[in-house]
């Protein structure tokens, strides 16, 4: 009898454990994830439906994949400093891990411009405008993770990240490596659709 | 390791205490800015019956025109200035754009926000025994994006050119190119602008609906003992969350052919001689892409309803609900299927004709489970001690507007049989009653049966059966004949159908329709007389009116900001105790444990009672 109400309690208990921040954080993920789902099957519909101008996907795509798995290695190696309190480290870290992101941004940026050298625009065949499209929008949600690091990082300042209080920083990771994933799916749909 | 739990357990209750203690609160964060749940879903029910009335309005207009084509509608002139020509002549687009607007404001404005967004917010809370939502913050954000959503969405109203016009499912090219019509302009980028605000709010509100019912269950609260109308909103919240995003790539398409010169939607076109420069874009992708939500949309405007009855029903039965279980598996059925089968809204798009047989196949699936809901309503009231209060009868006018309805669908669901029917009024008749009619009396019967809880008062009996009567009959008179006038051909969206001598014979009843649709709109005055003028002197509430079982009725009758003055209730039991046989009253309230209730426990409840004991 006593066990039985002991693991109830448990039971009960748990429910209440997980972190309703996370938790909104994942469901905000598969939100973004629906989106691009949605615009990935438009994609392969289209496609489908014929008149669809081939072209190569620029080397600069490929190079800025690398990138920005760099930018989550360094986004990794800031949450396990952070574990370990070394709070210099980790404003290190954020900035470095930014930084890569914006250089990221930039190689973007380079291969439209590589596109548009082989006469691929936003404005024509949507086989073309696709590709801007995902980009342009995954960078927009890049755009949010930077905000995201801003703040953390000015949480770190005033001491409220440390291996006590992770949860900004757990958070901002997941949504980072989030980001990096998402590139990389729409990187190897791209390539292996054209 | 249990030492651990129970630290875990007075942290809780310290963080509720705490909760507890600012509610010194001044004006403007109290009532507009609130971050209160119960104060949310007021505001929401209060912009959602702002949008009701004016949707209602324009239906009453634009049913004028029809039934009445030769009318002169200069009388409306003051309010419609430059539409109504000098000769008293309603103008063709603005008609367009009324429907338009009706659609879109019903849909989304009405059903969608004014029916989850009231009674998510209000109940589940409530009802799972927590102290707010999991974030006051976001749901704050969730109603005021709504607000701004809802401004733009007037605001467009007013444009020179018009608001909107290509009907609330905005297909293109025609809502792609400005030159086509007028309202294609300026409208349309308001009404882009608008829904791109509206998904922002629903997804957060959303993601707080889910968060709140995985999280903030008080103790005891297993997804099995939670009340139907949680269940409902949980999984109406999901598909809101899987579906709504897909909106957001569709009509980002539209946005980038629209503003910026790309071709997904566009190919091929000639408008007024010249040849546009797009090339190799498909209008039906986006169809595909606008139904990938838009019929989880016809389900999240439906669930919440259907929620709503099964908790109005089971209460004014006195009887459990008839399938508990099934009841579950059937919103998760229908659910899950309604993500595929979008593409019977375009069984006339040319798709390959075996498409079609597959997407035939899974729409009749769908009508097992909408079966299975009708079938469980209509058990639960066989034989039981019903209560007819304002709330039950509009209860038992959704199950009836869900049948009917429904019937339909299954014609409508045949390939073959839809197109001959599609695009015609009998959809329109299809969907005015299984959604529009349904939903929005699971909203009133919402309203009737929890308004004693949100005001603290009581609405008048007497003038709730007048206005469900007008309206219960009303709704059949309107919709019933549509069928009809559907099955001899006459499209929907059309300005005039005079031109058309096959159409002659209607003419009486398109005249009798518009007077059905204006007596039943006329006593919907009969409800917001008794809403509003109750909430301020109403007869006072008891604190549990309808003697019904779940956990909203436990609080005060007027609860503060963290709902229970006290601590947070337990829950022992599902919510659905009632007349069982043996007990002392015919309802057994979810917070009283099974070891007070010895006389009606069941050997398994009585096991449940050693171990609540032991546990306390
Ligand atoms: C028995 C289940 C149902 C079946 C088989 C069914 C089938 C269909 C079909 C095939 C259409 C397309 C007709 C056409 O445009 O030619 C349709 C339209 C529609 N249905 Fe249903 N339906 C069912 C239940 C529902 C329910 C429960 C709702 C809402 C709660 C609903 C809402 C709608 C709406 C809003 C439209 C019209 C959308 C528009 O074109 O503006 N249906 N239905
Ligand atoms: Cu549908």
């Amino acid at each position: 009898m006593e066990n039985t109400a002991v693991i109830f309690a448990n039971r009960n208990i748990k429910i209440k454990s997980v972190n309703a921040k996370k938790f909104a954080l994942w469901l905000f993920i598969v939100s973004i994830c629906m989106l691009f789902a949605g615009l990935t099957s438009a994609y392969i519909v289209k496609k489908s439906d014929g008149r669809w101008l081939q072209f190569d996907m620029p080397d600069m795509f490929l190079y800025s994949t690398l990138v920005l798995v760099l930018s989550s290695v360094a986004m990794h190696w800031t949450y396990l400093k952070a574990k370990n309190n070394s709070l210099n480290a980790v404003k290190m870290g954020i900035t470095v891990t930014a930084g890569i992101a914006i250089v990221f941004f930039y190689m973007q940026y380079l291969s439209w411009t590589k596109l548009v050298a082989q006469d691929v625009f936003l404005v024509g065949n949507p086989s073309g405008s696709f590709v801007y499209i995902f980009s342009g929008l995954h960078l927009a949600h890049l755009i949010g993770g930077l905000v995201f690091l801003l703040v953390v990082f000015l949480d770190t300042m005033s001491y409220k990240v440390h291996s006590k209080s992770m949860l900004a920083i757990e958070m901002c990771t997941t949504y980072w490596h989030f980001l990096g994933g998402l590139w990389i799916y729409l990187y190897l749909f791209l390539v292996m659709n054209n | 390791m249990s030492i651990t739990d129970i630290q875990v357990t007075d942290e809780l209750v310290h963080d509720d205490d705490h909760n507890e203690e600012h509610h010194e609160q001044s004006f403007i964060f109290k009532y507009i800015f609130s971050t209160d749940h119960k104060t949310i879903a007021k505001q929401f029910l209060i912009t959602g019956i702002f949008w009701a009335i004016l949707g209602g309005g324009l239906s009453v207009i634009f049913r004028l025109q029809l039934g009445f084509p030769d009318m002169d509608m200069g009388f409306l002139q003051p309010f419609l200035g430059d539409w109504i020509s000098n000769s008293g002549k309603l103008d063709p687009e603005f008609y367009l754009a009324m429907i338009t607007m009706h659609g879109t404001i019903m849909v989304f404005f009405v059903l969608t926000a004014g029916l989850s967004g009231t009674f998510s917010n209000y109940l589940i809370p409530l009802q799972l025994g927590a102290r707010d939502m999991a974030s006051g913050f976001m749901n704050l954000l969730s109603y005021w994006f709504f607000f701004l959503s809802s401004v733009i969405m007037f605001i467009s109203m007013f444009l020179s050119t018009g608001p909107a016009s290509g009907g609330w499912t905005i297909y293109p090219p025609l809502s792609a190119l400005p030159q086509a019509m007028s309202g294609s302009g300026m409208g349309m980028t308001l009404w882009l602008v608008s829904m791109v605000f509206f998904i922002a709010s629903t997804l957060l509100g959303g993601i707080n609906y889910i968060t709140t019912v995985i999280n903030l269950r008080t103790e005891g609260m297993t997804f099995r003992r939670m009340p139907l109308t949680i269940w409902a909103f949980f999984i109406t919240a999901i598909l809101g969350l899987l579906s709504f995003p897909v909106l957001v790539a569709c009509v980002l398409l539209l946005v980038f052919d629209r503003s910026f010169g790309t071709s997904f939607y566009l190919s091929e076109i000639f408008i007024g001689g010249e040849a546009l420069p797009n090339l190799g874009g498909s209008p039906i992708l986006f169809q595909h892409l606008f139904w990938f939500l838009g019929h989880p949309e016809v389900y999240i405007v439906i669930l919440p309803a259907l929620g709503i009855t099964s908790e109005v029903i089971s209460t004014n039965s006195r009887k459990p609900i008839f399938g508990y279980t099934a009841m579950i598996g059937s919103i998760l059925a229908i659910a899950f299927l309604s993500f595929i089968v979008w593409a019977h809204h375009m069984f006339i798009t040319g798709m390959n004709p075996f498409l079609g047989s597959i997407f035939m196949f899974l729409t009749l699936i769908i009508a097992i489970p909408s079966a299975v809901k009708a079938f469980n309503y209509i058990t639960t009231l066989w034989k039981g001690n019903l209560v007819f209060t304002p709330a039950m009868l509009f209860s038992i006018g959704l199950v009836s507007f869900f049948i009917s309805g429904g019937l339909t669908g299954l014609f409508l669901g045949n390939a073959a049989i839809d197109i001959n029917l599609h695009d015609t009024y009998f959809v329109v008749a299809h969907f005015h009653l299984v959604m529009g009619s349904a939903a929005f009396f699971g909203l009133l019967a919402g309203v009737y049966h929890w308004f004693p809880k949100m005001f603290g008062r009581m609405m008048d009996e007497k003038l709730g059966y007048i206005h469900f009567w007008l309206t219960f009959v009303g709704v059949y008179l309107v919709f019933f004949p549509l069928h009809y006038i559907g099955i001899a051909g006459f499209p929907r969206r059309y300005y005039s159908f005079t031109n058309f001598d096959a159409f002659s014979s209607f003419v009486d009843l398109n005249s009798f329709v518009t007077v059905a649709a204006i007596i039943t709109f006329g006593a919907q005055f009969i409800f917001l007389f008794n809403f509003f003028y109750n909430i301020f002197k109403g007869k006072k509430a008891p604190s549990n009116p309808w003697n019904s079982n779940t956990l909203e009725w436990t609080t005060p009758r007027i609860p503060e900001h963290g709902n229970w003055p006290g601590d947070i209730p337990k829950v022992y039991r599902w919510p659905y105790d009632y007349s069982k046989p043996g007990a002392k009253d015919d309802f057994i309230p979810q917070t009283v444990p099974y070891h007070q209730t010895k006389e009606s426990n069941t050997d398994f409840e009585n096991e449940e009672s050693k171990k609540e004991q032991s546990a306390s």
